[in-house]
């Protein structure tokens, strides 16, 4: 049937036009190879991390995508358990009710809720060089967000992956390694549709092509889409951190230090995740400490007052008055950080940290979301959640597209969702990066411009509520 | 399936009688292979998909019963007259229906199927024909759930025959949507002046403001020959935007939905006289889809 199909399509090829050859044996044969063209699908993610796996489960699930075959290709192995085990993953992420809400949407949100999550109320960021705090906290005393580890989120995503099995094909263990893009839509003998070529040698081809293949994302270097990167000169030291006592642990800490922020997720009412961005070197010093001074570093970064300047103590506290005068409840009862007794062994590890920014999110059959065209430093607990963001952006315009027989891969809504999610993003990675280099130093003039920025922020609710 | 040089003697010895204009196609030969460029000349039919699939979409779902959002034209069959390079062929079959797409310019259809040929499920729900609306008829009557006929009428010699033509290969109480030009002060200055001379956003002289069809005429038409006229809505073309929008007023570009009335009406069974053979058993209710 498909030979034969093929057939039909060579003799319906056969035109002036196109200046193809006549049906004879020689067409036959290339009828055959014809019929072993790689398989067509409507939208291949590259990538199956967080962001990619979440991608292909929401088109998925998507109704307009009912008859559509979707592919997800991912270099790792497959991810998924029934129950937690007992420690905790030292990779965790902060997931935005606005994520949670995604996550929902197809199911996955439950499964992760089975598993293991730990709500918050209250984000709490403060300066060591000054007095100056910001606290977060909703009016109606709803969840602020969930700390929850990456192996869990992608547990949940696995299985509603399979789920729907019948639309998504899961290529485990499988790496892109070349990708051919069509020529404009109206040149006419070549195929229009993106190749791809697998490191097994597989091939695949696709109407739509999205790359979520992290910072380094080689869909997003085929497509010589340009990258404004910049590598930090910190690493990012995370650790599961067993708490001196119980506590209703419903808090994120984070505190600014010269060489970085250094924050606390709460992980349970007796542990929490450390996120702990400093200079290379002395990341490398914390993972080779022993355990006992690990966490005596980290009690002391959240409480040593060390950094503090008479000045600027003075000129904080001046502030401070003056606000009190003007708005009196624009000040904030500081609490106080919980004290850490140990170290999980073995939980200890680094990472670079850096931020990067793609030019274009799009082009002619082919999109970027997650950290392949956006990476963002951990201090704002963003980064997956602007993913999440691009996730429920894209899906909608390619449901929307679908639902109107569109050709899925054409510029014309991918575009409209690069404008859409550029000019939510670059602010926001504007002002992450702009705050990770106000924070860097110890020099008054800027020190005391963030402390009083800061101490506004805090008392201003319009501004708040916009962060 | 007929080769292209057979059409072409029939056509040689067809009757006078023919909804083709021959002026109208020699200007559609020269862009023949320009169908497909979105940035290109037909730019403007591009992005009426926006408006007007929806608009054949909701109109067929709001009369159905049963669909199902995923392929909301399952097993509707289409008849998509003056296809041209098959832009509006192309999502009607996304939509799971079968298309049978004709345009008297071979070209126009070699285009067609040439794009269509990658993709093997529209290959398979499409199929074009290089034919005029006239030779559909004899082997192809009331074959057809819809009929779409977009941007067409106003590039025909013979409406009312057109209509006739249409109103022959549909099955009763089927739907056809027309959109067209009417022909107003208004429609010449936008629709000719400023798209065609001024801004360039149609090819120049491809309209004669003659031939634009105002749709009171359209709908007495329409009405004179067993269809019910539905809906008119007007669009608009915005040059700065590229995109088309629905309009109040009709006087520059409109869109017609019309539905032929069934073999006994609505009322009972009894009521059977009619000219339409009866062949097929009686219009149950909500057959087309």
């Amino acid at each position: 049937t498909s030979v034969a199909m093929a057939v039909a399509c060579c003799r319906g090829l056969l035109s002036p036009f196109c200046g193809r050859l006549r049906a004879g044996p020689r067409a036959r044969l290339r009828s055959v190879v014809a019929a072993a063209s790689p398989p067509l699908y409507d939208v291949v993610v590259s990538g199956g991390g967080m962001v990619g796996s979440a991608m292909a489960a929401v088109l998925g699930h998507d109704i307009h995508f009912h008859d559509k075959k979707i592919a997800l290709l991912e270099a790792g192995p497959r991810k998924e358990y029934d129950h937690v085990p007992d420690s905790y993953s030292n990779r965790v992420s902060s997931i935005s009710p606005g994520s949670a809400t995604l996550l929902s949407s197809f199911g996955a949100w439950d499964h992760v809720c089975s598993l293991r999550l730990k709500p918050f109320r209250r984000m709490q960021v403060w300066d060591a060089c000054s007095e100056a705090m910001i606290v977060f906290e909703k009016d109606d005393l709803d969840d602020m967000g969930y700390i929850v580890e990456n192996d869990v989120i992608m547990s949940a995503l696995t299985k509603q992956l399979d789920a729907v099995a019948d639309r998504v094909e899961v290529f485990y263990r499988s790496r892109a390694v070349g990708y051919t893009w069509p020529l404009p839509s109206h040149s006419c003998d070549t195929s229009p549709w993106v190749q791809i070529e697998l490191a097994d040698g597989r091939r695949l081809q696709t109407k739509l092509l999205i790359g979520a293949d992290g910072h380094n994302s080689v869909v997003r270097k085929e497509a010589k889409i340009k990258n404004i990167e910049h590598r930090y000169d910190q690493s990012a030291v995370v650790a599961t951190l067993h708490l001196s006592e119980a506590t209703d642990n419903n808090v994120a800490w984070q505190r600014f230090l010269p060489t970085g922020p250094i924050a606390l997720l709460p992980l349970s009412d007796t542990a929490s995740s450390l996120v702990w961005s400093t200079s290379h070197e002395h990341a490398s010093e914390l993972l080779s400490m022993d355990e006992e001074s690990f966490v005596d570093s980290i009690n002391s970064a959240f409480w040593s007052n060390v950094n503090h300047s008479d000045f600027i103590d003075a000129a904080g506290a001046m502030f401070r008055s003056a606000i009190s005068l003007l708005k009196p409840s624009g000040t904030a009862v500081r609490q106080l950080p919980p004290s850490v007794a140990k170290v999980d062994p073995e939980s200890r590890a680094m990472f670079p940290l850096g931020m990067g920014h793609a030019t274009e999110y799009v082009q002619h059959r082919v999109a970027l979301i997650g950290d392949a065209a956006h990476r963002v430093h951990p201090l704002a607990g963003q980064g997956v959640n602007l993913g999440f963001g691009d996730i429920a952006c894209l899906a909608h315009h390619l449901s929307a597209a679908a639902f109107n027989g569109g050709d899925l891969g054409s510029l014309k809504h991918l575009l409209k969702f690069e404008t859409e999610r550029q000019r939510h993003n670059i602010s926001l990675i504007t002002a992450i990066d702009v705050l990770k280099r106000l924070y860097s130093t110890r020099l008054a003039p800027l020190v005391l411009l963030r402390t009083w920025g800061l101490q506004a922020t805090n008392a201003l609710p319009p501004v708040k509520v916009r962060i | 399936q007929l080769s292209p040089f057979r059409v072409t003697v029939k056509r040689l010895f067809s009757t006078s009688h023919s909804s083709v204009d021959s002026k109208e196609m020699k200007k559609f030969q020269l862009l023949a292979h320009k169908w497909w460029d979105e940035e290109g000349e037909f730019s403007a039919l591009h992005s009426m998909n926006d408006i007007r699939v929806p608009f054949i979409r909701d109109s067929l779902l709001n009369m159905s019963r049963n669909y199902h959002l995923g392929n909301p034209l399952a097993g509707v069959k289409i008849l998509d007259v003056g296809c041209g390079g098959g832009l509006l062929s192309e999502p009607l079959g996304r939509l799971g229906a079968s298309v049978t797409g004709i345009d008297p310019l071979e070209d126009n259809i070699r285009t067609a199927d040439q794009h269509k040929s990658f993709d093997p499920v529209l290959a398979k729900r499409i199929q074009y024909k290089s034919s005029s609306l006239e030779e559909m008829v004899e082997e192809s009557m009331e074959t057809f759930d819809v009929i779409v006929a977009s941007e067409v009428v106003e590039h025909v010699a013979d409406l009312e025959m057109f209509i006739k033509c249409c109103s022959q290969v549909l099955k009763p109480e089927g739907s056809l949507f027309i959109t067209t030009i009417n022909k107003t002060q208004l429609s010449y200055v936008l629709g000719i002046l400023v798209a065609e001379k001024i801004m360039g956003i149609v090819p120049e002289g491809t309209h004669e403001w003659e031939k634009f069809v105002p749709p009171e005429e359209l709908e007495h038409l329409l009405e004179a020959n067993g269809f019910s006229v539905k809906t008119v809505n007007g669009m608009l073309y915005n040059p700065l935007s590229g995109s088309w929008s629905w309009m109040e007023s009709a006087s520059v570009n409109y869109a017609v939905h019309a539905v032929k009335s069934g073999a006994q009406g609505q009322s009972s069974p009894t009521d059977a006289l009619s000219e339409v053979e009866s062949e097929q058993p009686s219009a149950t209710t909500g057959t087309a889809l």
